[in-house]
């Protein structure tokens, strides 16, 4: 029990003093999940939009497809971008494997589909009245898609969170295609499973605490949302 | 004189069933044209179909300007407007509800403000403009929906039941709007109501659905 506490002080110390490695492997984390998140958002925000706007053959299919992906394996991702990127693999000669871009690429393949799943339920529940009553309103097609995405505003920034909750959260996929090199791929998720095995819990212990603390100011976001949302559900009817 | 609406032997059918066999009719005259028939008749098919919002099976809508026939263009669309049974408000305030149509025709801010402000007094709810539009009653709800399609000085308008689910004192609100309307903006007004006092109130023509068949 000493041990633990022993261990916590000293975490506790890094945080406090701002430990040099410590900020480093944060800023790299942040760096690396803000870009696959954003990127991520990129392409499923519109991917979600158009599968929730537009009657198209094989809907249902992508539909489907999307929401599998949603829950895709984070080592399966790491093993299938690994042989893609390895140096013989198809995509070898950009060599990318062991940088933090293979990292960013793998977290953008596990966080769009939730992004896009997501974008894609917020978009249907918005009320088939709204895209008439814009386009009766003189709005061109653009302008009412732009319309229907800000009234499902509160269900898409729900997505993104998640989605950063997800890409935060990773070790599986980044760990096989980052390599955990120090200084250079090593993030939160990855140090904290290096550390343990070595039996240095103090930086471990740190970082795991910065990890949860962006985990509670993330769902305290997705809270006040959802209960944003709830309540101007209810007001809908 | 606007733009002038001509309906021309158009076919609607659902599930197989018609709704509309070879209806024509021309809108030429400024005033207000009161649609009437039972439910279920193609009221508001009618009209989603003349706003160019849905399209008929056969048979053609055509709006000209003087004698020439106007494409179907964002432009046309951008000249006629439809105020739907439920409005469709948009999760904001009120005057951002009623500027939406403004500013997606690139107005510029202080002009929005002044026509935005100017349509909300008209319709007596500019004391509510920072309110969140969704918690307005149903009565409020309508004229905002009125002051919305107003704001945007359409050559045609057209009201689907502006008075269904409204209460005595709304609906006379409503109704001495559209009469203001009428004086004011030199359009030709289509509403489709069952509200037999307000349609002998505000109308200048009366038009009737029944079997597919207008009459």
């Amino acid at each position: 029990m000493s041990f633990l506490l022993e261990s916590f002080k000293q975490a506790v110390n890094l945080i406090l003093n701002l430990d040099r490695e410590l900020l480093q492997i944060i800023f790299l984390s942040l760096k690396v999940s803000g870009t696959a998140l954003l990127l991520a958002i990129v392409i499923g925000v519109p991917l979600g939009t158009f599968v929730g706007l537009k009657r198209f053959v094989g809907r249902e299919v992508v539909i489907t497809i999307l929401n599998t992906f949603m829950g895709l394996p984070p080592v399966v991702v790491g093993l299938f971008l690994y042989l893609m990127l390895s140096r013989s693999g198809p995509l070898g000669f950009l060599t990318l494997l062991y940088t933090p871009t293979a990292m960013i690429i793998a977290q953008i393949i596990l966080a769009f589909p939730i992004v896009a799943a997501l974008t894609h339920s917020a978009v249907v529940r918005v009320p088939p009245i709204i895209k008439l009553a814009s386009k009766s309103l003189g709005a061109t097609s653009f302008q009412t898609t732009f319309t229907v995405i800000k009234e499902a505003r509160y269900g898409i920034m729900a997505a993104v969170i998640a989605a950063l909750g997800r890409v935060m959260a990773e070790v599986g996929a980044i760990l096989i295609v980052g390599g955990n090199i120090a200084g250079y791929t090593r993030v939160m998720t990855t140090t904290i499973a290096m550390e343990t095995d070595k039996g240095n819990f103090e930086l471990a212990m740190a970082l795991g605490i910065v990890l949860l603390l962006i985990s509670l100011i993330i769902n305290f976001c997705m809270f006040l949302i959802q209960k944003k949302g709830v309540r101007e559900a209810q007001q809908w009817g | 004189m606007g733009v002038r609406l001509n309906v021309s032997n158009i076919y609607k059918y659902y599930n197989g069933k018609p709704l509309f066999e070879n209806c024509s009719c021309s809108f030429d005259r400024s005033g207000v044209y009161i649609l009437m028939g039972p439910n279920g008749s193609g009221k508001s098919t009618f009209l989603r179909i003349c706003a160019l919002l849905e399209n008929p099976d056969r048979g053609e809508i055509n709006y000209f300007d003087g004698n020439r026939a106007l494409p179907k263009d964002i432009n046309l669309m951008r000249r006629i407007t439809l105020l739907f049974p439920e409005v469709g408000v948009f999760n904001t305030t009120v005057f951002k509800n009623v500027a939406y149509g403004l500013k997606i025709r690139g107005f510029k801010n202080n002009k929005i403000k002044e026509k935005v402000e100017e349509a909300l007094q008209f319709v007596g709810l500019l004391h509510k403009k920072e309110q969140n539009a969704l918690t307005l009653s149903t009565g409020e709800t309508k004229r905002m929906g009125i002051a919305r399609a107003l704001v945007l000085e359409p050559e045609v308008l057209f009201l689907d039941e502006p008075t269904a689910s409204v209460d005595w004192k709304n609906t006379e609100i409503i109704e001495s709007i559209i009469i203001q309307i009428k004086q004011r903006l030199n359009s030709i007004i289509i509403i489709a109501t069952h509200d037999k006092e307000f349609a002998m109130a505000t109308g200048d023509f009366l038009l009737y659905i029944r079997d597919g068949r207008l009459y």
